[in-house]
């Protein structure tokens, strides 16, 4: 009686950790999401991106004390908002002289030829972004220091993890801006013409070379504050990015490739497996089923929960 | 064919060459430091050329070679460290788990296309990487042997090491130098250009790619054994990190890709750069390395995007053949032809491919519906309807492209549903496609030998089957060593005739083979069309537009929205009201009645 009692306690910990870390996950995705469903570009450097919001906010919050005035509590969730801006400029001058020259109305026609320059032009990003930042960072790790994430909220028997709870929180109300901003503005509208049809959207009178490029921004943008909110509660180093390149496509793909609202859903459910998957495999191997979950929804559904299906002879 | 073994010859004598004074450089070096890194280059050339072996020759691109380059060296070391067997046996034991590692990768991972291919092997290593922590194999070293070391493959002297690297490079060149220049090497690259074109040819994709797979990992085995050997520790992040798989990618990308040359000159580059600047600056700038691989492939791709290797060679035949201007461009051979007999009343034989009810539907959307014709041996048979009236989707449920929804699809007599395009074609169906689909950096002749393949056991005799069908069509001349990414409209379509007549089909579909060619151009290929008829091939052809078809074709069938409309003599389809309304609409059905009559 007492046995079953704490298991279900330590499932719903591990749900509740799982939807948790999934609200920033989804947020995470979000951001890929956007760049794949308007560009059809692979990004593998995502994961580097989300490294460089991560330490912006570090930076933000411990090095310059720019935002230290704020006090420990709300300084690093302002630190993360601000990590958002600080990588949208340097991806929209990456794009800007480096990915447009392999992507753009053109590429995104040729289904297979183009996506080959692409994922080796960003994997060279990738690894230029992650030794650089061992370069310049250090490989010590480091977190964002905030009494939040060593204090809980109860619920019952379940600790919530006030970092993450916070975490959470904002990435739902940035994943909702977004959602708005894509489906209200004109330039959002403008970003989901050229990911429908770049050809049709450009007789229409939308600039896609500048569509992608803000997209590319915003895509890197938005995971970099993902990960600024991360960093709260997790220690990283440079090379943190290579793994969550997988997370993040594994959400992304799970949601349907192209699907932005889909690849909330996607980051959010994989958060849910990490966490769950404590419940009966070993610690270290959570990636693992990260990885298995992945590969997985890649050979049965590769178009996702939410993805159009693509049918091409 | 005594040029083919010329050029094996020089090639071997190349590789030889490579070799000896590589060899002699290394031995010459005291230091052993450089002596290391000699041999590390060989290490990373062996693993570049696994990578090639997949991914440069049929163009998936792998992220996830670490997989095997770590299952490898943990193959070595833990035969080594429990077992006690000697990396002698303990290599080419890592190399046949690294080729069933291949097999059951392989077999899912080969479903997917593009990036999610990419993807997909990226999360392999990883995956891999996670477990082996998990193992507790977080740290193995490889005991020293006291006694005997030779015999565990211990040796004092730096050098003997690089032998050993450089026997595994050799090796590997050697195989990628035939896989290069043989039906297999060639059906990969194939397999890259064009997949529903190298399929459509008869070329079976699933096989050659599991093939290229299996060898592929197997030199990357070899290379993770060989380096577990030399550096004596073994850790997960070492051997299935990011940076193992990229390093492979880099060296065989930066060197050039889909030649055994590209991962050693990438290597020998690289390699001795990034490790030097780790040695000066790696104490103040920790990631160095990463950093000299990422700007390289950075670099490379966007200013040489197939690597060195093919940017010198392109410049040096640039050179070279800039004085003789092509002058090759003299009209086709004169084929003799047997004069116009269309007017003729022809008989045929028994029916060749029949269909029955086929249907296949997208969604709502019915492209083919309940078509059923009979086509008979010697015909030819025109397919005529609007665009998007299901005529190529006909043509894709045919050859295998697409699965019929139902119905039966006879051909000779034998149910055909259901067989993969390559099988498909090996029973006697040739195709060509509405936007021609060719080989672009394949010669003319070599785009044939491709098609050839199928109807032939020995690559000479594909040779002799492709000549025969170029003369068929005239191009046997001097555009058969043309590449194929500078020939017209017109010759691309002869060509592609070519390639499906290679292998002697008995029915060809050709699809819009006709559409888009001025009044000339046709007078060219009609007259071909009929010749290659009346030399017993039974031809269906689908056009958009009657006015050719009706000086070629025997017998009309009118597809609209999926469905056959009518079905006879070309005089007296195009006289059918159903198929003026189904071209022009109601509305101008009365005014064509009265054109036409």
């Amino acid at each position: 009686m007492d046995d079953l009692y704490w298991r279900v306690v330590d499932f719903l910990q591990a749900m509740a950790a799982g939807l948790l870390v999934g609200g920033t996950y989804g947020l995470m995705c979000v951001g890929l999401g956007i760049i794949f469903g308007v560009m059809r570009v692979v990004n593998f450097a995502h994961g580097d991106f989300m490294m460089l919001g991560m330490y912006a906010a570090f930076y933000l919050v411990t090095g310059f004390g720019t935002v230290a005035f704020l006090g420990p509590y709300i300084g690093p969730i302002v630190g993360a908002l601000l990590a958002g801006p600080i990588v949208f400029v340097i991806g929209w001058l990456l794009h800007k002289f480096l990915i447009a020259q392999v992507t753009g109305a053109r590429v995104v026609s040729a289904e297979a030829e183009g996506h080959y320059a692409q994922i080796i032009l960003t994997l060279g990003i990738a690894l230029v972004l992650a030794n650089g930042g061992l370069i310049l960072f250090g490989s010590t790790p480091v977190s964002v220091q905030t009494p939040l994430s060593r204090e809980s909220w109860e619920i019952g028997p379940v600790f919530l993890n006030q970092a993450r709870a916070i975490g959470f929180i904002i990435a739902v109300a940035c994943a909702i801006g977004l959602y708005l901003f894509l489906t209200r503005t004109s330039l959002g509208k403008a970003l989901r013409a050229a990911a429908d049809n770049p050809i049709a959207a450009a007789y229409v009178g939308v600039d896609v070379d500048r569509a992608h490029r803000i997209a590319f921004g915003l895509g890197v943008g938005i995971t970099a504050i993902a990960g600024g909110l991360f960093a709260m509660s997790q220690s990283f180093q440079p090379y943190i990015g290579f793994d969550f390149v997988i997370v993040m496509y594994a959400g992304v793909v799970l949601g349907g490739m192209g699907s932005i609202l889909g690849a909330f859903w996607g980051g959010l459910t994989i958060g849910l497996v990490q966490q769950m998957s404590t419940l009966v495999l070993p610690y270290q191997l959570q990636n693992t089923a990260i990885f298995v979950v992945f590969l997985i929804i890649v050979f049965f559904r590769p178009q996702g929960m939410f993805g159009r299906v693509w049918e091409r002879t | 064919m005594k040029e083919k073994q010329r050029s094996y010859l020089r090639q071997y004598a190349a590789i030889a060459i490579f070799a000896v004074v590589y060899l002699a450089l290394g031995f010459a070096v005291r230091n052993s430091y450089y002596q290391l890194m000699m041999t590390l280059v060989l290490i990373w050339a062996t693993m570049g050329l696994g990578w090639n072996m997949l991914s440069g020759y049929s163009g998936l691109i792998s992220f996830g070679h670490a997989a095997f380059f770590g299952l490898g060296a943990y193959t070595v070391t833990i035969a080594f460290v429990k077992f006690g067997i000697t990396p002698w046996l303990g290599i080419p034991l890592g190399v046949i788990v690294g080729v069933i590692a291949g097999v059951l990768i392989g077999v899912p991972t080969f479903r997917l296309r593009g990036h999610y291919f990419a993807l997909a092997m990226l999360a392999y290593p990883l995956a891999m990487l996670y477990v082996f922590e998990w193992l507790g194999y977080q740290e193995v070293s490889l005991p020293m042997k006291r006694e005997n070391p030779a015999a565990f493959m211990q040796f004092s002297d730096q050098r003997s090491y690089m032998v050993i690297a450089m026997i595994a490079v050799v090796a590997c060149m050697i195989v990628s130098m035939h896989v290069e220049r043989s039906r297999f090497g060639r059906s990969l690259l194939a397999i890259k250009q064009n997949l529903p074109a190298a399929e459509a040819a008869g070329i079976n994709a699933a096989r050659w790619r599991m093939y290229a797979m299996m060898l592929s990992a197997a030199m990357a085995a070899m290379a993770g054994g060989i380096y577990a050997i030399i550096l004596l520790v073994v850790t997960p992040q070492s051997v299935f990190g990011a940076l193992t798989s990229a390093q492979a990618l880099i060296v065989a990308l930066f060197g050039g890709v889909g030649t055994f040359w590209g991962p050693v000159i990438g290597s020998a580059i690289l390699i001795p750069l990034a490790e030097t600047l780790h040695a000066e600056l790696g104490h103040i700038l920790p990631g160095i390395q990463g950093v000299v691989y990422g700007v390289a492939i950075i670099v490379i791709i966007l200013v040489a995007p197939e690597g060195i290797y093919w940017k010198v060679r392109d410049r040096v035949i640039a050179r070279r053949s800039s004085a003789p201007a092509r002058a090759m461009q003299s009209p086709a051979a004169a084929i003799s032809i047997t004069p116009d007999a269309a007017s003729v009343r022809r008989t045929f034989g028994a029916p060749l491919l029949e269909l029955q009810n086929v249907s296949r539907a997208f969604g709502g959307l019915k492209a083919v519906d309940d078509v059923t014709l009979s086509v008979p041996e010697g015909m030819i048979y025109g397919i005529i309807g609007p665009n998007g009236a299901g005529k190529t989707t006909l043509f894709n449920v045919l050859n295998g492209f697409l699965a019929d929804d139902q119905g039966t699809m006879r051909f000779g007599g034998q149910e055909i549903g259901g067989l993969k395009p390559h099988e498909v074609c090996a029973r006697g169906i040739g195709r060509t496609f509405q936007v021609v689909r060719a080989f672009p950096r394949m010669t003319v002749l070599e785009n044939v030998i491709v098609g050839a393949f199928i109807g032939s056991s020995t690559d000479d005799e594909a040779e002799r089957l492709a000549m025969e069908a170029l003369r068929r069509v005239g191009m046997a001349d001097a555009q058969a060593h043309m590449l194929a990414g500078g020939l017209t409209t017109k010759q691309l379509r002869l060509m592609e005739l070519a390639r499906a007549l290679a292998p002697k089909p008995r029915l060809l579909l050709l699809d819009e083979t006709l559409a888009g060619l001025g009044q000339n151009e046709l007078d060219d290929i009609l007259p071909i069309i009929r010749q290659v008829n009346r030399e017993g091939v039974t031809i269906v052809i689908i056009e958009h537009t009657m006015h050719a078809m009706v000086k070629l074709a025997d017998h009309f069938s009118v597809l609209d929205h999926g469905r056959l409309i009518a079905s006879g003599p070309p005089a007296e389809v195009t006289r059918n009201p159903a198929v003026i309304e189904a071209y022009l609409g109601k509305k101008w059905m009365d005014r064509a009645k009265d054109q036409v009559a």
